[in-house]
């Protein structure tokens, strides 16, 4: 695998093969030490043209437990301010050395347009609303896992609730989630949903009433602020009255129901209930499996993907 | 004084009348003799070509002045001339815009200056193409407008519009609207469907561009004055302007190259050589675009020959501006996307679009003695591949690069001077 830029890049086996190197991941982020040198020499250069803490930091812990150097580059501290086009910034950080990007920007497709300026593995870190795909890729490993599965979501369902049509999450989510066998249900108003959803394997559902009580996983969206700004959605009163998940729906779920959630938060608007109090949450889990996600990725690209290498770390 | 005589040979002239063979003798800027066995100072043998009046683009974005390191006028002639052209209508939206005399009288005499076809400024309908306030639509048209447009903006304003055409009636000038609610089409980037869900990009639904045509053919039945709608790109809008014609109603409409050949799937790369304002639709959309053009809804094949500069094109998708070449292979895209007469060929790109442009009293007229020698020579077979390092223009954003396509043209002359000689500009 030379980059990952969608899901849809995607085969079924890749899949399975990197939540199982990401097993490997977790074995090694269990342990004293938690860092190998599989990667020892090679720089990952993560490039953000668009504000993100959490994605940030967890890629570069990954880069760092599998002893990669690190390289931050970050839009609002840096020349792109001065007017430098993306092409003379990538071409500039790759004339540092630079063995993979990780690339989160505000436009759809610019990972992609970034491959065509570097030889460096390129690796979507989130573009516009278009893909995430260790996002779905950490939220499938912490489904598969949380249900003691291997390799498939067969027979599982999955409600993803929200601001469907501008998420990336969603848009990886939803591929990965149908091809690893899952019933996929997105619950939003119309004006949230995209348009091709009729060609996507997933039902629609207009609430969340209506499914929190039958699903295996719910799935939580960030609802933005500005969404009511452009007139998709009344108010936030009236989407949190309609889709949010209150203490109340929250008793509905099965006992064995995940709750999910991308992260940031919205408490009050999506949120109405502590997910700290709800034994099915999956939140910080999701964080953490992150790390071991990402890290599957960076070696599988960076690394070769020999996982017997891993063990070099096991001594030290 | 002594003019030298020319005469093409052996050529297929088209004429609205039929078509036959027959050499045509030019001298002195004007056709001299149509018949055979002419002789001539110079004689080009175009034997199993077309011969017709020269090409006439009713949207052409020559950049100057303004952003000149995209095309000037000059190159913009160029690309015109070696795609067959002898008249461009200049878009207004310049910089300064089209919308004083300065500025349209700058544009003319600049293409006059050039002297590789005639440049026909349009001007604005709107100051600044701001949609408020009224050009001095009579002080344009004395210096030769008849076009105004307010191109890449659609006229949003009912009222405004409405003024523009009561007030134009009489003037013996045309709109010609952009079509497009801006409101439903904000930071859209491609055509709203399957593909531009996928890639997560905000869509340009066929709905914004119906709208706006739907209400402006009321405007016109209301009013009575004409209009033109320029490069409709959507089923919907085939279908409304049937009915406009079939009501009887004074309106006339073009359809670009790109949208005959391409569709919005190309855009599924995210490269935006293929993003263009209206954008590039469906198969269905196509298939009733090129049914309009052949059944006669839609009167010209217009190129919205739309130059930038490389590295404006080297942004995301949805930053990179719209818009992509077209002069130099209008014919060749356009006879290879559509199963289209050569007949029909020189009414959609020079009979059909001198009237819409008012100056058919020079430009399409027919292969005959006596008429002004504006002349393009091509053919449909000549099959060949588009590069866009063999461009004229100032920009090379082309969206055919390594396409091959059929049909050539080989020779353009404009008012009796050679201007491109076997595919190549002479000047």
């Amino acid at each position: 695998m030379k980059h990952l830029l969608s899901t849809q890049d995607l085969s079924l086996d890749e899949i399975v093969a990197l939540l199982e190197t990401a097993d490997h991941m977790a074995e090694i982020n269990s342990r004293a030490v938690a860092k190998v040198p599989a990667l020892r020499g090679r720089t990952v250069a993560s490039v953000f043209f668009e504000d993100s803490t959490r994605t940030r930091l967890s890629f570069e812990s990954a880069a760092k437990r599998l002893s990669a150097d690190t390289m931050t580059f970050s839009a609002s501290t840096s020349s792109v301010n001065k007017g430098e086009s993306l092409r003379d910034t990538i071409e500039t950080l790759s004339a540092m050395g630079v063995d993979a990007f990780v690339v989160r920007h505000k436009s759809s497709g610019v990972p992609l347009a970034i491959t065509q300026w570097t030889n460096a593995s390129v690796i979507n870190a989130g573009d516009g609303w278009h893909q995430h795909p260790t996002q779905a890729l950490l939220d499938a490993y912490t489904i598969t896992r949380s249900f003691g599965e291997k390799e498939s979501m067969n027979g599982r369902s999955v409600a993803i609730v929200g601001d469907i049509k501008h998420s990336r999450v969603a848009r990886s989510n939803i591929d990965l989630f149908t091809r690893l066998g899952a019933q996929v249900v997105l619950v939003a108003p119309p004006t949230l949903l995209p348009d091709d959803v009729d060609s996507l394997g997933v039902s629609t559902c207009s609430s969340i009433d209506d499914v929190v009580g039958s699903v295996d996983v719910l799935y939580m969206l960030r609802m933005q602020r500005e969404r009511m700004d452009s007139e998709l959605i009344p108010s936030l009163g009236e989407y949190s009255a309609r889709f949010a998940l209150t203490s109340q729906r929250a008793q509905q779920l099965s006992t064995h129901s995940l709750l999910m959630h991308p992260g940031p938060m919205n408490r009050g608007v999506e949120m109405v209930v502590d997910p700290s109090e709800l034994p099915g949450s999956r939140i910080l889990q999701q964080v953490a499996n992150g790390i071991s996600v990402r890290m599957a990725v960076l070696f599988t690209i960076l690394g070769g993907g020999a996982t017997a290498t891993l063990q070099q770390g096991a001594d030290s | 004084m002594i003019h030298s005589s020319l005469v093409f040979r052996g050529g297929t002239v088209v004429n609205p009348t039929g078509s036959e063979i027959a050499d045509v003798r030019v001298v002195n800027g004007v056709i001299d003799a149509v018949g055979s066995l002419l002789d001539g100072d110079t004689v080009i043998d175009v034997t199993g070509s077309f011969v017709s009046s020269g090409f006439v683009d009713l949207h052409t974005h020559l950049r100057e002045p303004g952003r000149e390191e995209a095309e000037t006028i000059e190159t913009g002639s160029r690309a015109a001339a070696l795609g067959g052209y002898t008249a461009v209508v200049a878009m207004p939206n310049t910089d300064p815009c089209q919308d004083s005399v300065m500025v349209v009288r700058f544009v003319r005499e600049r293409g006059e200056a050039v002297g590789l076809c005639e440049v026909l400024p349009s001007g604005c309908i709107t100051m600044g193409r701001n949609g408020t306030q009224l050009v001095p639509y009579a002080a344009l048209a004395a210096e030769g407008v008849h076009l105004f447009t307010d191109d890449g903006n659609g006229v949003q304003d009912p009222l405004i519009m409405r003024r523009a055409l009561e007030y134009c009636a009489p003037l013996g000038v045309t709109l010609a609207q952009h079509c497009e609610v801006a409101r439903l089409t904000e930071g859209a980037v491609m055509h709203e469907g399957s593909c531009c869900s996928s890639m997560g990009v905000p869509g340009w639904p066929s709905i914004a561009e119906e709208l706006m045509l739907h209400r402006d053919i009321e405007l016109v039945r209301l009013t009575g004055a004409p209009m033109h709608f320029l490069h409709l790109s959507t089923q919907g809008s085939v279908e409304l302007v049937r009915r406009a014609k079939a009501d009887g109603l004074p309106v006339t409409a073009e359809v670009t190259p790109h949208h005959l050949a391409l569709h919005d799937e190309l855009l599924l790369g995210f490269d935006p050589i293929f993003k263009v304002n209206p954008p590039l639709r469906t198969a269905t959309d196509i298939a009733a675009l090129k049914a309009g053009l052949l059944d006669g809804t839609i009167d010209a094949v217009a190129t919205d020959h739309a130059p930038h500069a490389a590295h404006t094109k080297e942004q995301p998708l949805d930053i990179a501006p719209p818009g992509m070449l077209g002069l130099e292979t209008a014919l060749a895209v356009l006879n290879t996307a559509v199963d289209i007469e050569p007949r029909r060929i020189a009414e959609v790109l020079s009979w059909n679009p001198a009237r819409i442009a008012g100056v058919a009293d020079r430009q399409g007229r027919p292969i005959a003695v006596g008429e002004p020698a504006n002349i393009a020579v091509w053919d449909t077979t000549s099959v060949w591949k588009i590069s866009k390092d063999d461009l004229a223009s100032r920009s090379t954003n082309t969206p055919y690069h390594g396409m091959e396509v059929r049909g050539r043209v080989h020779h353009t002359m404009f008012r009796g001077q050679l201007v491109v000689q076997e595919g190549k500009a002479l000047k």
